[in-house]
């Protein structure tokens, strides 16, 4: 999200942490839109749009680490920290997400 | 710019004395191509500003291309074209040419040098480039005591020597009848070039063979044929006794050559004789200077005589660590340094050699050459290749795992790798034909060089030959970091091979070195064996502990954790601790992703023998979940495509049959014919045999998937030689197991392993080759790259022949793996993780494939 959005910004909880296996990723439909969030093994969680703008694949099947995700069609690979692609694709949208004190995931869209 | 006469000049050493216009003299004796590449590398180094030059040329003109001068003889070029600088470079650089006025003499201690004219120049740095002059060989007649040479005689070096001979050429009528005296490279080059003016021409090698220098003997010898075919004569080995006069020539006082005898008394009738025997550096200058000389002026790193810091030496008459160089090449890297050097650029510059490598048309016949031409050592290793009646030979030559030298004859497409291999010490694929051949890669019948730009190499992501040169140009200079920036080879990676060639020769030679070539995987800098050991010794058991230990920083790699699930389930089987994040998606749902994010679903029917009730349960499921296509597979087996992740489970259950594995890389299936039961020519139970393969094999991971077929007869309708495994019964109840085949991207004809008496047999020496293959291969690697790779000798010795003593733990090894299997398919009761079977894509609409 742009700092100089002026669209209001929305917190949605996303059920608790344990919904996803660490290192992998589900994925959510949030507000109309797909979200991909990743639990890595670091501890930290990522969002990503979760939907790959190469060929529509679906980034929560993707193997990643705690950098990137890679497509599993065709290998494209996103920056997690940005949504940006280090593989030539365009890039996708990346949000704010935490763990909140009980335990649940909440994602700022 | 005037120049200021030497008058006596204190015979003292007057460091940097600065010239009139606060500059000083620089003073080039040569203007060839070495000497005036110098003065252009000091140019574009700021030397303009540092020094007024002065460059000093035997012959009357500015500097031209020596190497093309056998262009202008064949008429392909004309005199103009081969001009590298005319008069008028040197005029608006600011460079007093001297051209025709012959420097004889150097002054060191009064810093002058002297011309046959009888000036004087003074300077504060020299840079001798007097190049060579032809070899005249001591032979009776062919040059006077004044050095002069006999009417009808050319040398061939120099701009006039091609004038004159074109202009003997054609001034007289009739047939007429040339000798060319030297069988190397210039003497073809002339016998050639005499050849378009319609002169019989005849080649006086001394050497047995043409190009002794760069070819071999048996290269050479089809490189005679080759040139015969153009209608040249070849006197290999002939010795000149003398050349034969007459005196009715004048103003010519040795007369004008009319033949040639040689030493056993035989005679040659000629019109006119070419000189190219060779060349030898000018270095008069240097000794008259009191420099040392060997062959050459010896220099230092710095390319400056080694008796004098301000004097530099550079091309063809210098002598660096005992080399002398003839090619162009080693004289550019040496203007660079020199350059470099003398305008203080870099003055840490230095000049290591070169390593010679040259790649030309000689008489119509690609060459390249490079290095030895032949073993000196009796370790050296050679692999040799020839075909005369094509006019091809290959060959390279190998110490210490690196090349050392490679002959192309005829076909010089592989020139390209092979130079960078020689340049750079690369290292060479194990499969040393690779080096001579392209193969298996229909697209590179055609060289690359010659591939049009707009080629198609990368059929799965339409990457074209000149986006890949256009990637290399740009400045990636590795094969990974290419097929990155372009997805090149980033699909099924059949053209990987050829990408690397591409990339080669897009960067000629200026090529980085890959590191991670032989990692196993991305993520961590080991080969394979090292990788398997440092397991094995740490007892690492998941992926995590792999990075943690053997990762730098720790760091963990996505792109390194299906191979490294793969591989510690090879080594630890049920000892493995599975993190499913470790696994590509198809494993962590034991189906195969689909293009719209549905999976593809295919049970197991072994040996492809199914029955009625299969079917029927095949059947209902496939309506029952909307199948939306239901496809006969090329292994025997029935798929059913575009099933939602979340039915999975259900599907599985419904079927109430195992995986057939149709996603992993893995063992997949056994396909076979319908052997002797009902066919009416099968002399073996393939189906039996197939069936009994698949159900003990199935499932085992490996690292590249594998498919087998047994066949019945050698009819090979199961397609068995073109298998990773394929076996073939045979008459008399023997079956021959094929090993190494392969009919998708790539199509090979498997290696025949053994030939054995029983189905017991088989099942035994394709598990002991199937652990072979697990623990050996690399990620990827399919056994039709493996067992070339590792050879079927070396191969069969250890799985049949047990020659190294390891086939009882192959054995017990792989039935580790088998004991661990259970069908993955059973976690439809018993999910592995949170939502494992859950959409990925929840707002999609699955499948997007209408049913059929």
């Amino acid at each position: 999200m742009s700092a100089g959005s002026t669209k209001a910004r929305t917190i949605h909880s996303l059920g608790p942490l344990e919904a996803i296996p660490v290192g992998e990723a589900r994925a959510y439909a949030v507000d109309g839109r797909q979200i991909a969030v990743f639990r890595l093994r670091g501890g930290a969680l990522r969002a990503l749009d979760a939907v790959c703008p190469h060929a529509g694949g679906p980034l929560a099947d993707g193997q990643a680490d705690d950098n990137v995700v890679i497509c599993p069609l065709h290998a494209h690979v996103f920056d997690l920290a940005t949504g940006v692609s280090t593989s030539g694709a365009e890039p996708i949208g990346c949000y704010p997400i935490r763990v909140a004190d009980d335990g649940t995931i909440e994602l700022t869209l | 710019m005037t120049i200021t006469e030497h008058t006596a000049v204190p015979a003292q050493r007057t460091a940097n004395r600065p010239a009139v216009s606060g500059r000083e003299r620089l003073v080039v004796v040569g203007n060839g191509m070495a000497g005036i590449r110098a003065v252009e590398e000091i140019f574009t180094r700021g030397g303009a500003d540092l020094f007024e030059v002065t460059v000093f040329g035997d012959e009357p003109y500015g500097n031209y291309n020596r190497i093309l001068l056998s262009n202008v003889l064949a008429g392909s070029d004309t005199e103009d074209e081969i001009f590298l600088n005319p008069l008028e470079w040197y005029t608006a650089n600011d460079v007093r040419l001297r051209a025709g006025v012959r420097i004889t003499g150097l002054d060191r201690y009064a810093r002058v040098v002297l011309a046959e004219d009888g000036s004087a120049t003074p300077y504060d740095k020299l840079i001798i480039a007097t190049g060579s002059r032809s070899f005249i060989p001591p032979i009776k007649g062919l040059v006077g005591p004044d050095g002069a040479l006999p009417a009808g005689v050319f040398a061939f070096r120099t701009i006039d020597d091609c004038r004159s001979m074109i202009n003997f050429a054609t001034a007289t009528p009739g047939q007429r009848t040339a000798a060319v005296i030297g069988g190397g490279l210039l003497g073809l080059e002339a016998a050639r070039g005499l050849q378009t003016y319609g002169l019989r021409v005849h080649i006086i090698d001394a050497a047995p063979t043409l190009m002794s220098q760069q070819l071999c003997a048996e290269a050479g010898e089809i490189l005679r044929r080759g040139v015969e075919d153009l209608g040249i004569t070849v006197h290999p080995g002939a010795r000149t006794a003398q050349i034969l006069l007459t005196e009715d020539e004048a103003g010519s006082p040795l007369g004008r050559a009319v033949g040639l005898e040689f030493a056993d008394g035989t005679t040659v009738d000629v019109d006119m004789i070419v000189v190219a025997a060779g060349i030898r550096p000018n270095v008069d200058l240097g000794v008259r200077g009191g420099l040392t000389v060997e062959r050459g002026i010896v220099t230092d790193d710095q390319l400056r005589s080694v008796d004098d810091p301000d004097i530099y030496v550079v091309g063809e008459c210098a002598q660096h660590r005992g080399q002398v160089y003839g090619l162009v090449a080693p004289l550019w890297e040496q203007a660079t340094v020199l350059a470099e050097h003398i305008t203080g650029t870099n003055l840490d510059a230095a000049y290591h050699g070169s390593k010679t490598a040259t790649k030309l048309k000689v008489a119509g016949m690609a060459v390249a050459a490079m290095g030895l031409k032949e073993p000196e050592h009796p370790d050296d290793e050679v692999v040799r290749f020839a075909e005369p009646g094509r006019g091809v030979y290959k060959n390279v030559i190998i110490r210490d795992g690196k090349l050392v030298g490679a002959t192309l004859l005829g076909d010089t497409a592989k020139s390209a790798s092979l130079i960078q291999a020689f340049d750079r010490g690369l290292p060479l694929p194990d499969e040393r034909l690779e080096l001579l051949f392209d193969i298996g890669l229909p697209a590179a019948a055609v060289g690359v060089a010659e591939m049009a730009d707009d080629a198609q190499v990368c059929n799965c992501n339409g990457v074209s030959k000149g986006k890949i040169a256009a990637c290399v140009r740009d400045g990636v200079k590795t094969v990974p970091g290419v097929m990155a920036a372009t997805r090149a080879g980033k699909g099924c990676g059949s053209c990987k091979t050829l990408v690397k060639e591409i990339v080669e020769w897009a960067a000629d030679g200026d090529l980085e070195e890959d590191p991670s070539a032989n990692w196993y995987v991305p993520g961590v800098p080991l080969d394979k064996p090292t990788l398997l050991a440092e397991i094995r010794a740490r007892g690492l058991r998941s992926v995590s502990a792999v990075f943690a230990e053997l990762a730098p920083d720790g760091k963990e790699d996505a792109a390194s954790k299906m191979a490294l699930t793969s591989l510690l389930r090879i080594v630890w089987g049920s000892d493995f601790v599975d993190e499913r994040d470790g696994r590509f998606i198809n494993d962590r749902v034991h189906a195969n992703i689909q293009k719209d994010g549905t999976f593809s679903v295919v049970p197991q029917i072994a040996g492809g023998v199914t029955s009625p009730a299969e079917l029927r349960r095949i059947a209902e499921v496939a309506e029952k979940y909307d199948v939306p296509m239901v496809k006969i597979t090329g292994g025997q087996r029935i798929d059913l495509l575009g099933v939602r992740k979340e039915d999975l489970p259900k599907v599985w259950a419904d079927l109430d049959m195992p995986s057939g594995h149709a996603y992993g890389k893995s063992f997949r299936t056994v396909k076979t014919c319908v052997g002797k039961d009902f066919c009416r020519f099968g002399v073996g139970d393939s189906t039996a045999l197939g069936i009994a393969i698949e159900n003990r094999y199935k499932g085992l991971e490996s690292p590249g998937k594998l498919k087998l077929a047994v066949n019945g007869c050698p009819r090979n309708c199961a397609e068995g030689l073109i298998k990773d495994v394929g076996v073939v019964g045979v008459d008399g109840g023997r079956w021959e197991i094929y090993i190494g085949g392969a009919g998708g991207a790539h199509v090979r004809k498997g290696d025949l392993l053994a030939t054995v008496d029983s189905p017991q047999e088989v099942i035994t020496l394709t598990g002991r080759f199937l652990q072979y293959y697990r623990e050996n291969a690399k990620w990827l690697e399919r056994t039709y790259t493996f067992v070339p790779r590792v050879g079927i000798e070396k191969i069969r010795a250890v799985v049949v022949d047990d020659a190294e003593g390891i086939a009882a733990e192959l054995d017990a090894r792989i039935q580790e793996s088998i004991d661990a299997y259970r069908d993955p398919w059973l976690e439809r009761d018993e999910p592995a993780t949170a939502g494992q079977f859950r959409t990925s894509l929840p707002l999609v609409t699955l499948p997007q494939v209408p049913v059929r």
